[in-house]
This record gives structure tokens, C-alpha cells and sequence, in this order.
């Protein structure tokens, strides 16, 4: 592999590196079929949070607790880690690999920003509202649903630090493109799970009721 | 060891096959001993708790852990020399989706022998399974077991449409590819689409009862209905996701054993396509009872009924290919046209469930339960049987024996039909099922002996077919290429078993039945597409193993956070989620090791190709 990558690393890459071997080219479509799948899970937990999202039972409902403000702020974070995203596969097309890692660290830095916010408002809920996992039908779909988004951005930060170090070490290749172009199609799907999030949970429980 | 690393697709399906085979075999002992406490009125055999224990585990297990992997067994064998490939798209992912399956399968099972196994029915039905009536641990090892049995699943799926997307040989086009070869295809889709709802619903059930959650619980503002619409959605394409890969392996065996081009068929694929989409649109058929309202019930009753339209094609396509052909009646054919009219028998019944105001009268009696064992039995268990009547000389390089074939294939279908076609009478005079016993003198007591005699029966044609395998893998590996002599399609055109990197050219596809086009033509082999040339190969690895027992560690780990264990070191363990950490960790730890080490493969070079020969 060592003299593989020494190979590459001599000649220039194409200029789509991602889609220059069946093994990437299979990896992206794979990928696609995942999201798609992914994009079924998160359906069915929009439908189960839709059904029991006035089931607040003792507890608070989402006008009581939501905080628009924050949640606006770590949606425009998110977003931005999109467009930050966006820009390391152009670097990537361009064959800049320093480019390349900064705005994928710049990604990771707005992701750990996201997180931070997410973890402060549970903390707030648990605490201040006493609003857990047990509380209400309403609390069961919230976290479940808020939370395994959350899951995905964690998953989605190791992953891309992953890849940081790997690219740091190896180089652009023509094996390491594909795994940088399939976790940025899994970070904006990551993005835009949260847009109907903040639209679904968010302002359909603060501002409609 | 060798075994354990594999990523050989031909390897990978003799696992699923033995794995597969392994716990169709425990869901059969557990229809026998339901059969046995059923076979005369107020049985003392077994208990109430443990008839609820042993049906809720004989649907699940045949489901899931039996015909689903005896699926992925044809289609990994089968699946990529019918399109001309040398393996699939993911080789270390379909390792892995074998093992998650295994480890899930095992870990469901461990239930037997650790307080308790599932009790809710293999639906599950919130609130049966909440922790207010399924006491035991039983309803946590069904949902964590499947959880990890299901994501094998998927993971093959979204393999198997990958490779069926890119890997097709040359010329091979999407209408010339082979019947088997889309209904895999379509049959991976419906996965995709179906699978990750029951993925939710699983996690939605185990938060309830671990970490007491609400979604089904009443009294926090929770709604067992929706388990039921969850279920379902996922549930009614299950049966599609059997069914279609049955469909495939009848059309590929009529049309051998009948020397003739399957008829219709583009009509085949559309209606392959139709049925998918329908099954996706009729999931609250299983709901009519529940109270949805006329509106809801007229129309999934009307979704449901158009079903038959797409499925009349299909039989009367069968027929057609048959009609005027040269039929050879061996026993992959036997099971094959035995399939027709036993899937017709269960689709007609069908039609009748799914007319509403009829269901309110069949609902939860034997005549549900006569219904869905003539579709999954009659029509995915003879379609399965056929399949490897068909193919195991391709897998294994023998050809089984068909004296004791045909008298493995009268038994079982006898016992078939004496089982289950007397139970349509059993549910219209009013047998309810689900219940562990019945009084005397009801008008059930002769038909139930009769429906037990017939379960027997089928478990001789089963034992039959066992030894049939035992006494034929005794003979020495040696059939050729096409052992049918009127095979059609691609893998027949190379060595059984086929080598390591299955074509040492990939072939030149000309039309529809490639192998058979070119025999027509005069020509021995296919025409290679590509000069000999060095075969790229993936390398073995133990990673998707590792991954799978870390899977099976933190499932474990989850299900006893609350227990109390009487240990102060057990319960710190445990109660601190320290051991769904370990697992987790392993998990997650060999995904880093995996991606860190890229994995170059070898390669079999030109000289080396032809000494590289048949394994397995």
C-alpha cells in the first residue's frame, strides 16, 4: 500500500480523486443507499414525535421549556459547518491539502459549537425543569429524536477528526478522497436532518403551540 | 479461522446457509412442540407462559433468523455470477452483515437459557410487551437480538443494490438481467425502505422498558397504537422482502426445466416493481380491527386487494413458460411448480383478509394463521427448497440425490397441506389463535390431531433433505459447468464450485439468458469481454467478527442495567453501563482500526489463475 500511496503521491490526481476507482465510486453510491435508509429512521422519528408531541402528561409542554434564541444560534452554526464543509471538497478538487484540513478542522470546530449548545440546553431541562427522558410521551419522543441527531454529531465529529489525521499522515489519494467526499455527503445530511428539526420540534412547539 | 475471516461471497453464503439452516431448525422444534400441546383438547405439555414463550420465538426465529438468511444464502451464492462479477461491491461489509446477523440470532436465543424468552407474540404488540406484562428479561433480548440480526440485514441490502448497480458485466443491461438477479435487487430496496422503521421501533420499545420511557405507555401520555403502525410499516413489506426472492428462484427453475424463455418478461419486472411499491401502501390490512374508522379500512382494503394484480401476472407467466415447453420434473422443479398452485391457495386467502368487514369475522382465529403459513411456508419454504435443489450443484460441486429428493418433496407438501389446509376450517369454526388450549367437543379436537400429524410429516420431509445433504456430500466434487445441461444464465458457464475469483474473464453479455444465447449460437464458454489479466482480490479479515462480539457485549450490557445482581462488583458493571462501554469500545475501536489500515488486497496473477481452482 506504502508504494501505492508513494505513486499517487508523485503523480497529480485527477480532479475528481473520489470517483477515480470502482472501490470510490462504489463507496459514494453505497453511501447514497445508507442516507436513504437514514432518511427513513429519522422519518419514523419525526412521525413518532409528531404523534406525542402534546402528550406532555405532569410535565412542561415545548412552549414552557424551548428557548429560541439558542436554538437559532446552533442552527446557523450548523448550517455554516455546511457551507465550512462545501469548502474543504473544493480545496480537495483544487488538490490544496492544506486548505483541505483547515476548513475540516474549521467543520469540526462549528460541530463541537453545536454540541456544546445541545448539551447545555439538556443539562438545562434536566435541571431547572426536571424535564427527563421518564417525564412525559412528549419528553420520550424529544430526546430520542433531539438525541439521535445529537449521536450523529458526535459520530460525525470522530469521524472527520479521523480522517484529519489520516490525510495529515497519508496525503490526498485517490483512497483517502472517497472518505472525505462520503463524510461530507453524511454532514450535510446531518445538517439537514436538523433543519426539519428546528422546524418540526422547534418552532412548530414554541411558536404554533 | 479461515472461516471466521472470509469475505468471499460463496464462503460467506455457505455460512448463512449453515447459520440460517441452524436456527430454521430451532424454529421448527419450537412449531413442533406448539403442534404437539395443540394436538388433543386441554393438553397439560406445556404452560400457558411457556406456549406464549414458544410461539412469540417460533415466529421471530422463522422470520428472522431462518428463511432470512437461507434468503442472503441464494443470493450470495447465486447473486454475483449471475451478473458476471467477481464478488460483491462491500466483500468486508457482507462479512460483517453475516456476523451482526449471528451474534443478533445467538443473542435472542441466549433468552432460553437466561429467565426467560419473549412472550408479547413475535409483534410484539405494546402493552403486552411492556415491562407491566412481560415481566422477564424475554422482551429486551428480542428487542436488542433483533436490533443487531437487523442491521446485518440492511448492511446486505444496501451491498446487494450497490453491487447490482455497478458490477454488472458488460452488456448486460438492466432488462437483461436474470429474474433472481431483480428480484435481489428489488427485494434489497424494499430493505433499505422497510428496515430502519423497525430499527426506530425496537429502540422506541427497549427505551420504554429499560430506561423507562413513555412511548407506549398510557399513562405518561404514550400510544400502543403506534407500535402497531411502526410495526407494520416495516412489517407488511417483511413479507414482500420474503416473498420476491421466492418469486425469482420459480422463475429462473420453470423456465430451466422447461427450455424456454421465461414468458413476459419485462411484464415479470414491472410486476416485481408494482408489488414492491403496493407492499409499502397496505400496512394497516393488519390493523382493521384496530379501530381506524371506515374511511382508513376501505382504502387499505382496496390497497391491498390490487396486490393480486401484479401477482396473477406472475403466476400466469409461470404457466405460460411451462405451457409447450419440455418440462423435466426433478426436484428443483417438483418444489418449483408445487409453489404455483400453493402460493395461489395463500393469495386467494389473502384476498379474503383483506376485505374489512370479512377480517372482523377471521381476525386473530386459525384461519390468519392458515393464511400467512401458505404464503411464508407454501410459498417461500417450497421456493427456498427449489433454490437449492437448483443451485447446490453450483455451491458445493455435487448434484443431491433426486430419488430421495422427490420423496423429501411428497412429504413435506403432504404434510403441508394436512397441516395447514385443515386450519382455514379450525379459524371459520371459531378456533382462536394464540390461546395454549381448547375445550373438547367443539368441532376442533379431530382437526387439530390431523394438523399435528401433518407437522410431523413436514418435519420427515425436512430430516429427509438433511440426509439427502449428508449422504451426497460423502459423493467427490465433480459435476461441470452447467450439471442441467439447459442451464440459461451466467454461472453456468463457469466451474462448479466456481474458483476463488469466479470468472477468469468477465463475460460478453448479448441478450437475455446470456449462457443459453451463446450455447444457441454453438459456442462453448461466453465471450470474454477483457484479455486474462491480474485479478484484483480483498484480503481476509477478523474485524467484522471482532465488531459483531463487541455488538453482542454491549446488547448484553444494556438489557441488565437495572438488575440488581446480589454482587456488589456484578452491579457496578452492569448498573454504571461499564459493559455497554467495553462493547461499544470494541465496536467502535476495530471501526477506527479498519479505516486507519487500508486494505490494498492481493491480486491472482495470469500464471497463477488456472491452479487456483475450486474450494469450498
Amino acid at each position: 500500500m506504502t508504494t501505492l500511496h508513494a505513486e499517487q503521491a508523485t503523480n497529480k490526481l485527477p480532479h475528481e480523486p473520489e470517483k477515480a476507482t470502482l472501490e470510490g465510486r462504489n463507496k459514494i453510491l453505497g453511501f447514497w443507499l445508507f442516507l436513504a435508509g437514514e432518511a427513513v429512521l429519522f422519518g419514523t422519528l419525526f412521525a413518532t414525535f409528531l404523534t406525542l408531541r402534546n402528550q406532555v402528561a405532569d410535565g412542561p409542554s415545548a412552549s414552557e421549556l424551548f428557548s429560541l434564541p439558542i436554538t437559532a444560534v446552533a442552527t446557523l452554526i450548523l448550517l455554516v459547518s455546511s457551507l465550512t464543509s462545501v469548502f474543504s471538497i473544493q480545496a480537495m478538487h483544487r488538490g490544496n491539502v492544506k486548505s483541505l484540513l483547515t476548513w475540516l478542522t474549521v467543520t469540526v470546530l462549528l460541530g463541537l459549537g453545536f454540541l456544546g449548545l445541545e448539551i447545555y440546553e439538556f443539562y438545562e431541562y434536566v435541571t431547572h425543569y426536571g424535564y427527563g427522558m421518564t417525564t412525559s410521551a412528549f419528553s420520550s419522543s424529544f430526546y430520542t429524536l433531539v438525541g439521535f441527531h445529537g449521536a450523529h454529531v458526535i459520530f460525525g465529529i470522530c469521524w472527520i477528526s479521523l480522517l484529519i489525521g489520516q490525510v495529515a499522515r497519508k496525503g490526498l489519494t485517490v483512497v483517502t478522497a472517497p472518505k472525505i467526499y462520503v463524510s461530507a455527503m453524511y454532514w450535510h445530511f446531518v445538517d439537514v436532518v436538523w433543519v426539519f428539526v428546528f422546524t418540526v420540534v422547534y418552532l412548530l412547539g414554541k411558536v404554533v403551540g | 479461522m479461515d472461516w471466521l475471516t472470509t469475505v468471499d461471497h460463496k464462503k460467506i453464503a455457505i455460512l448463512y446457509l449453515i447459520a440460517g439452516g441452524f436456527f430454521f431448525g430451532i424454529g421448527g422444534i419450537e412449531a413442533l412442540l406448539i403442534r404437539v400441546q395443540l394436538w388433543k383438547p386441554m393438553n397439560t405439555f406445556v404452560t400457558a407462559q411457556q406456549f406464549n414463550e414458544l410461539i412469540t420465538m417460533h415466529g421471530t426465529t422463522m422470520i428472522f433468523l431462518g428463511v432470512m438468511p437461507i434468503i442472503f444464502a441464494i443470493m450470495n451464492a447465486v447473486i454475483p455470477l449471475q451478473i458476471g462479477a467477481r464478488d460483491v461491491a462491500f466483500p468486508f461489509l457482507n462479512s460483517l452483515g453475516f456476523w451482526t446477523f449471528l451474534f443478533g440470532g445467538l443473542l435472542l436465543n441466549l433468552s432460553w437459557f437466561m429467565g426467560g424468552a419473549p412472550d408479547g407474540g413475535w409483534t410484539a404488540y405494546a402493552p403486552l410487551s411492556s415491562t407491566t406484562y412481560s415481566t422477564t428479561h424475554g422482551v429486551d433480548f428480542y428487542t436488542i437480538g433483533l436490533q443487531i440480526a437487523g442491521l446485518g440485514t440492511l448492511i446486505g441490502g444496501i451491498n446487494f443494490l450497490a453491487t447490482i448497480i455497478t458490477m454488472r458485466a458488460p452488456g448486460m443491461s438492466f432488462m437483461r438481467m436474470p429474474m433472481f438477479t431483480w428480484t435481489t435487487f428489488v427485494t434489497s430496496a424494499m430493505i433499505l425502505f422497510a428496515f430502519p422503521a423497525i430499527t426506530v421501533g425496537l429502540v422506541l420499545l427497549s427505551f420504554d422498558r429499560i430506561l423507562g420511557a413513555n412511548f407506549f405507555n398510557v399513562a405518561g401520555g404514550g400510544n400502543p397504537v403506534l407500535w402497531q403502525h411502526i410495526f407494520w410499516i416495516f412489517g407488511h413489506p417483511e413479507v414482500y422482502i420474503l416473498i420476491l426472492p421466492a418469486f425469482g428462484i420459480i422463475s429462473e427453475v420453470v423456465s430451466t426445466f422447461s427450455r424456454k424463455r421465461l414468458f413476459g418478461y419485462s411484464s415479470m419486472v414491472f410486476a416485481t416493481i408494482l408489488i414492491a411499491f403496493l407492499g409499502f401502501m397496505v400496512w394497516a390490512h393488519h390493523m382493521f380491527t384496530t379501530g381506524m374508522g371506515p374511511v382508513a379500512n376501505a382504502l387499505f382494503a382496496i390497497a391491498t386487494m390490487l396486490i393480486a394484480v401484479p401477482t396473477g401476472i406472475k403466476i400466469f407467466n409461470w404457466l405460460f413458460t411451462m405451457w409447450g415447453g419440455q418440462i423435466t420434473f426433478n426436484t428443483a422443479n417438483l418444489f418449483a411448480i408445487g409453489f404455483i398452485p400453493t402460493f395461489v391457495m395463500g393469495g386467494v386467502t389473502g384476498v379474503m383478509l383483506g376485505s374489512a368487514p370479512a377480517d372482523y369475522q377471521f381476525h386473530d382465529t386459525y384461519f390468519v394463521v392458515a393464511h400467512f403459513h401458505y404464503v411464508i411456508v407454501g410459498g417461500l419454504v417450497l421456493g427456498l427448497f427449489s433454490g437449492l435443489h437448483y443451485w447446490w450443484p453450483k455451491m458445493f460441486g455435487r448434484v443431491l440425490n433426486e430419488t430421495l429428493g422427490k420423496i423429501e418433496f411428497w412429504t413435506f407438501i403432504i404434510g403441508f397441506h394436512l397441516t395447514f389446509f385443515l386450519q382455514h376450517f379450525l379459524g371459520l369454526v371459531g378456533m382462536q389463535r394464540r390461546v395454549f388450549t381448547y375445550l373438547p367437543n367443539q368441532g376442533f379436537d379431530l382437526m387439530n390431531m390431523l394438523s399435528t400429524v401433518g407437522a410431523f410429516l413436514m418435519g420427515v420431509g425436512v430430516i429427509l433433505f438433511l440426509v439427502n445433504v449428508v449422504i451426497t456430500a460423502r459423493k467427490p466434487v465433480g459435476v461441470e459447468n452447467d450439471p442441467w445441461g439447459d442451464g440459461r444464465t451466467l454461472e453456468w458457464a463457469i466451474p462448479s464450485p466456481p474458483p476463488e475469483y469466479n470468472f477468469k474473464q468477465l463475460p460478453l453479455v448479448r441478450g437475455i439468458d446470456a449462457y443459453w444465447k451463446e450455447k444457441m449460437a454453438g459456442n462453448k464458454e461466453m465471450t470474454p469481454a477483457e484479455p486474462v489479466g491480474s485479478i484484483h482480490m480483498p484480503s481476509p479479515t477478523i474485524i467484522p467478527f471482532v465488531m459483531s462480539v463487541g455488538l453482542f457485549i454491549a446488547g448484553l450490557g444494556f438489557m441488565f442495567t437495572t438488575d440488581d445482581f446480589g454482587n456488589s462488583f456484578l452491579n457496578f458493571l452492569f448498573n454504571n453501563y461499564i459493559v455497554v462501554i467495553i462493547g461499544l469500545g470494541i465496536t467502535f475501536g476495530s471501526m477506527i482500526v479498519h479505516s486507519l489500515y487500508d486494505d490494498a488486497g492481493w491480486h491472482i496473477e495470469p500464471e497463477e489463475i488456472d491452479g487456483k481452482g475450486a474450494e469450498a
